[in-house]
């Protein structure tokens, strides 16, 4: 049975905005799916929807279905039951996201404490366990946050989110705060305990680049809906929507100096969730926009190899119109 | 530089800013329920405050042909009652708005007054003198003010003046914090520089710059203050430092409590004076609180 | 009214730094208290003294005093001394706890003080527990329940008790339930803490019986200021990440506003509370004075009324020096709370 499958997910805020607006997303164990899109785009409010966090008043709809249980029709003592011991998160900002007057050892034990009904000396040892998986030494969990630095930080996050061997990890962007050695360590880590474990991780990031290295799969939101699904790798390098081609054009490739010549960035900003461009939220700013893209929204399409994309292009008979980026842009 | 022509424009221009400023001010005021009740509270009683010569007249604090027997319970003739003296005590209570008034205006004045000076002198010139300001500040706001403005009115003599000075000067050091945090950070926007640039000197800088950002900042301040001056007024009179020649509420109070209204169980003595004061300096902190929330839209969250 | 002028003071001890820093920041604080002590120290000798007017006239104003006990008063008082020599022997005198002689006692003022500071205590630390506790929470109620009607009569109620003068409502009181108003019957003393001759236990009960309106006065005038603070700073935490962080591990609502947004709300609110101590010391001086509490508010009002300015004077340097103590404590206990300040 699939881990996650989200049908249809639509999310809007109280005051009109539609945050996602018909997400379907499947995940295996022991895969790894990432997310990606520009601020704005819906993906940390998807995070946020699949363990019903979303702030009372907004209207969720659609199924998520964890391990065939639908989380958005459960009554909440077993969402609260769910939560951390089915998924769990992995929040950005680890300086916000933890308890500034609680010791990150009792952070860690809280939910270990909360879910198993453990004993505080056996939630104590589980906690040393999980920091040293995470490179920590047990003694850290005695430190307040603010003494610890960024990436010990995410570490401890990390641990925090396995406390209760949760089936799927959702990670939100969990490597945007931190300086690029850093990230990498914490990305490496991420691999290793979702391999060792056979979790199901779904990260969310802006950064194209580090999804396509550590991810399986790739999808890429805008203006709450994927606008395309494919493997990771495949999506990154050569993206069918140009959206996807935009975005992956504007991340420089080292060692290919014709990167720095091609024209790169994208005009204009994301759209407004309460006041969304008709048809294709995407023609306004697409170099590739037909007449017909301002008045029909494009669903996703089969494009082969297991991919998908919301392209006017993309599925038919006509090849896409060779733009810039493709032409300067060498495989690697 | 600048032609008279060019002046005259550009000083037309200000004006016209700040009008439209002003009336935005006033849409976004009028959006709060609470301020616009605070505001018409105020404007009836200033205009009770205000007409009191004609609706009742001085001689309604007249002791020796009072119209009523003492102490005696409302009734169609006094709607109040009366006073140990037989004076109309709805009449006492409007003629002592006045005095109520007045101070809690005139004081709440004087302290922001100080408070402002020091704010912006010591958020502008800095250094050790601004140092040596502040930490008078702090000292000041952890002093109990009651007790301060008590032995000050104690040694001065008994007088509407001694009042007012006895309240400004003991509670000027919040709007000093706040005007010099405010000070601050106008100071350290780029125009400043460049107005310094242009040879715009201290006074320069601090009337046409620091002043017109900080003064909505001081009107708020002011509001607030007005309400806690006339809490202040009443406790003064109360304790029997106020003028004893002037009819106030608090001095009612007073009169009240000595000619044993509490024992005697005359409640019409001592309910209105005390609504009054409770009225007024309620309608105040809700015009003032308003003011915050239009000027600091942050705040509306955290209320 | 609310958080502007304690931020300050709590965002410099959040920037104490770490390790050591304790030690050094106690040493700091403690000096800047003693700096303040004697500034009170000053300005208790200038107001008595530098005002126009002669203060044993004022003292005396309108009495038949004796030229002689006129001259023995200025004696009393070190007004036949130049300047400084008053100054330094007042100094002197203060700081071994000679606070001169009343005048309309006939007593050292510093025997006075020591008499009235228990009952005072009594009627403060009952009223001070009380409305703390209330205060915090309904506050927290309030800021949880943001914008229902339960926060909304809360705020408006801890407001308009705010603007509501405290000597007012202890004179309502006594009227309504120390004399008995209509209907109701006086179920509570009028005045003073006790009404005399009780031994033991029953001398306990009968000075209870007589806290009971005080109390309630003090508690009623004082809560506000700390529910509205207290609902501040948990609003301010409500929006906080580490709340979702623990709602996503499944704590039920209330466990995540106890255990979590409460203790990080509360740490401003401590330091709130001290350093509104000021305002309570006016409401005390009210009550006791509206109540005939033998405490210090009571013989500030009885001195005032004379006025017996040693009496006034001592008093003056007693309240100010209090509070600047007990704000010099709340400074030095907080970084005991928040972790995040340095140890």
């Amino acid at each position: 049975m699939t881990l996650l499958e989200v049908r249809d997910l639509t999310v809007t805020y109280p005051g009109g905005a539609a945050a996602v607006r018909g997400v379907d997303l499947s995940l295996e164990a022991g895969r790894k799916l990432g997310v990606a899109g520009e601020s704005g785009c819906g993906k940390s409010t998807l995070a946020l929807a699949l363990l019903r966090l979303l702030p009372a008043g907004t209207e969720v709809g659609g199924e998520v279905l964890l391990d065939g249980e639908d989380v958005l029709a459960m009554r909440w003592g077993r969402v609260r039951a769910v939560r951390w011991a089915g998924a769990s998160i992995v929040f950005q900002g680890a300086m916000h996201s933890l308890n500034p007057v609680h010791r990150v050892g009792d952070q860690i034990a809280e939910p270990i404490l909360l879910h198993g009904g453990a004993t505080p000396a056996a939630a104590r040892t589980r906690t040393g366990e999980l920091l040293e998986q995470v490179g920590l030494p047990a003694l850290r969990g005695r430190a307040y946050p603010h003494e610890l630095s960024g990436g010990q930080r995410q570490r401890v996050m990390i641990a925090m989110a396995l406390a209760c061997d949760p089936r799927l990890v959702i990670a939100d962007e969990p490597t945007t705060a931190l300086d690029v050695m850093i990230q990498a360590q914490i990305l490496r880590l991420i691999e290793r305990l979702v391999s060792e474990q056979e979790l199901g991780l779904i990260m969310i990031s802006h950064d194209l680049a580090v999804l396509a290295d550590t991810c399986d799969r790739l999808a890429l939101m805008y203006a709450g809906r994927v606008i395309e699904e494919g493997p990771a790798r495949a999506v990154y390098e050569n993206a069918l929507h140009p959206y996807g081609r935009s975005l992956s054009a504007a991340f420089p490739r080292i060692g290919d100096p014709a990167s720095r010549f091609a024209p790169r960035g994208l005009a204009g900003d994301p759209p407004d969730p309460s006041d969304l461009p008709s048809g294709c939220t995407f023609h306004p700013r697409c170099p590739q926009a037909l007449d017909v893209c301002a008045t029909q929204e494009q669903t996703l399409r089969e494009s082969g190899q297991g991919r998908r994309a919301a392209c006017v292009h993309v599925g038919s008979s006509v090849p896409p119109p060779a733009g810039p980026a493709q032409d300067v842009r060498s495989s690697t | 530089m600048t032609t008279e022509a060019g002046t005259a424009g550009s000083r037309a221009l200000a004006r016209q800013r700040r009008r439209r400023s002003a009336v935005r001010f006033w849409r976004a005021y009028r959006t709060h329920g609470a301020g616009l009740l605070g505001l018409g509270a105020l404007a009836l009683f200033t205009l009770v405050a205000l007409t009191a010569p004609l609706t009742v007249g001085s001689d309604v604090a007249g002791v020796t042909d009072a119209p009523g027997r003492p102490l005696q319970a409302p009734s169609g003739e006094f709607p109040l009652g009366t006073d140990q003296f037989g004076r109309n005590l709805l009449g006492l209570v409007v003629w002592g708005s006045r005095v109520s008034l007045l101070v809690g205006l005139l004081a709440a004045v004087l302290s922001v007054a100080i408070g402002a000076v020091v704010g912006i002198t010591a958020g502008h010139f800095k250094g050790a003198y601004a140092t040596v300001l502040m930490r008078i500040t702090d000292w000041f706001l952890v002093m109990p003010t009651l007790v301060l403005a008590i032995a000050l009115a104690t040694v001065m003599s008994r007088s509407l003046g001694t009042v007012v000075l006895a309240i400004g000067v003991t509670s000027w050091p919040t709007t000093a914090r706040l005007v010099r945090a405010q000070t601050l950070t106008v100071e350290s926007r780029p125009y400043i520089e460049r107005a310094k640039a242009l040879g715009g000197g201290h006074w320069h800088v601090m009337t046409r710059h620091v002043l017109p950002n900080v003064t909505p900042l001081i009107l708020a301040q002011t509001t607030l203050m007005i309400s806690s001056s006339v809490l202040a007024e009443a406790t003064l009179a109360f304790l029997g430092l106020g003028d004893p020649t002037v009819i106030s509420w608090g001095g009612l109070l007073q009169d009240a409590r000595e000619a044993g209204a509490v024992s005697a169980g005359d409640w019409w003595y001592l309910v209105p004076p005390g609504i009054a004061i409770a009225l007024v300096a309620l309608a105040f902190t809700l015009c003032g609180r308003a003011v915050e929330s239009v000027l600091n839209p942050r705040l509306e969250v955290a209320r | 009214m609310v958080s502007d002028a304690v931020s300050a003071p709590v965002s410099k001890a959040r920037r104490a730094g770490n390790g050591t820093a304790y030690p050094r920041y106690v040493a700091g604080k403690a000096g800047g208290a003693v700096v303040s002590l004697l500034a009170v120290l000053v300005t208790g000798f200038f107001l008595f003294r530098l005002i126009p007017g002669d203060p044993v006239k004022t003292m005396t104003g309108g009495r038949p005093v004796s030229a002689a006990q006129l001259a023995e008063y200025r004696k009393q008082f070190g007004l036949d001394l130049p300047l400084w020599e008053q100054f330094t022997d007042y100094c002197r005198k203060a700081l071994s706890g000679d606070l001169g002689m009343s005048y309309q006692f006939r007593t050292p003022v510093i025997d006075k003080i020591t008499e009235a500071l228990p009952n005072t205590l009594l009627l403060t630390g009952t009223a001070f527990v009380l409305y703390t506790t209330l205060g915090m929470f309904l506050g927290i109620r309030s800021a949880w329940r943001q914008g229902r009607v339960g926060d909304r009569l809360n705020t408006g109620l801890a407001l308009t008790l705010y603007s509501v003068p405290s000597f007012w409502l202890g004179l309502l009181l006594i009227v309504v339930f120390g004399v008995g108003l209509g209907p109701v019957p006086g179920l509570f003393p009028t005045g003073g803490m006790e009404s005399g001759g009780e031994e033991g236990f029953a001398y306990v009960l009968d000075v209870a019986h007589h806290l009971v309106l005080p109390v309630i006065t003090l508690v009623a005038v004082e809560y506000g200021q700390t529910l509205l603070v207290t609902r501040s700073s948990v609003l301010d935490e409500m929006g906080s990440d580490y709340l979702t962080t623990a709602r996503a591990k499944g704590l039920r609502d209330d466990l995540v506003r106890r255990r979590h947004a409460v203790p990080n709300a509360l740490l401003p609110t401590v330091t709130l509370v001290f350093v509104n101590l000021g305002r309570t010391v006016a409401g005390v001086i009210l009550v006791e004075t509206v109540f005939s509490w033998p405490g210090l508010g009571g013989l500030f009002y009885q001195a005032l009324s004379v006025p017996d300015l040693p009496l006034v004077q001592g008093l003056f340097l007693f309240f100010a020096s209090a509070v600047i103590i007990m704000n010099t404590l709340a400074d030095l206990v907080y970084p005991l709370l928040d972790p995040r300040v340095g140890r």
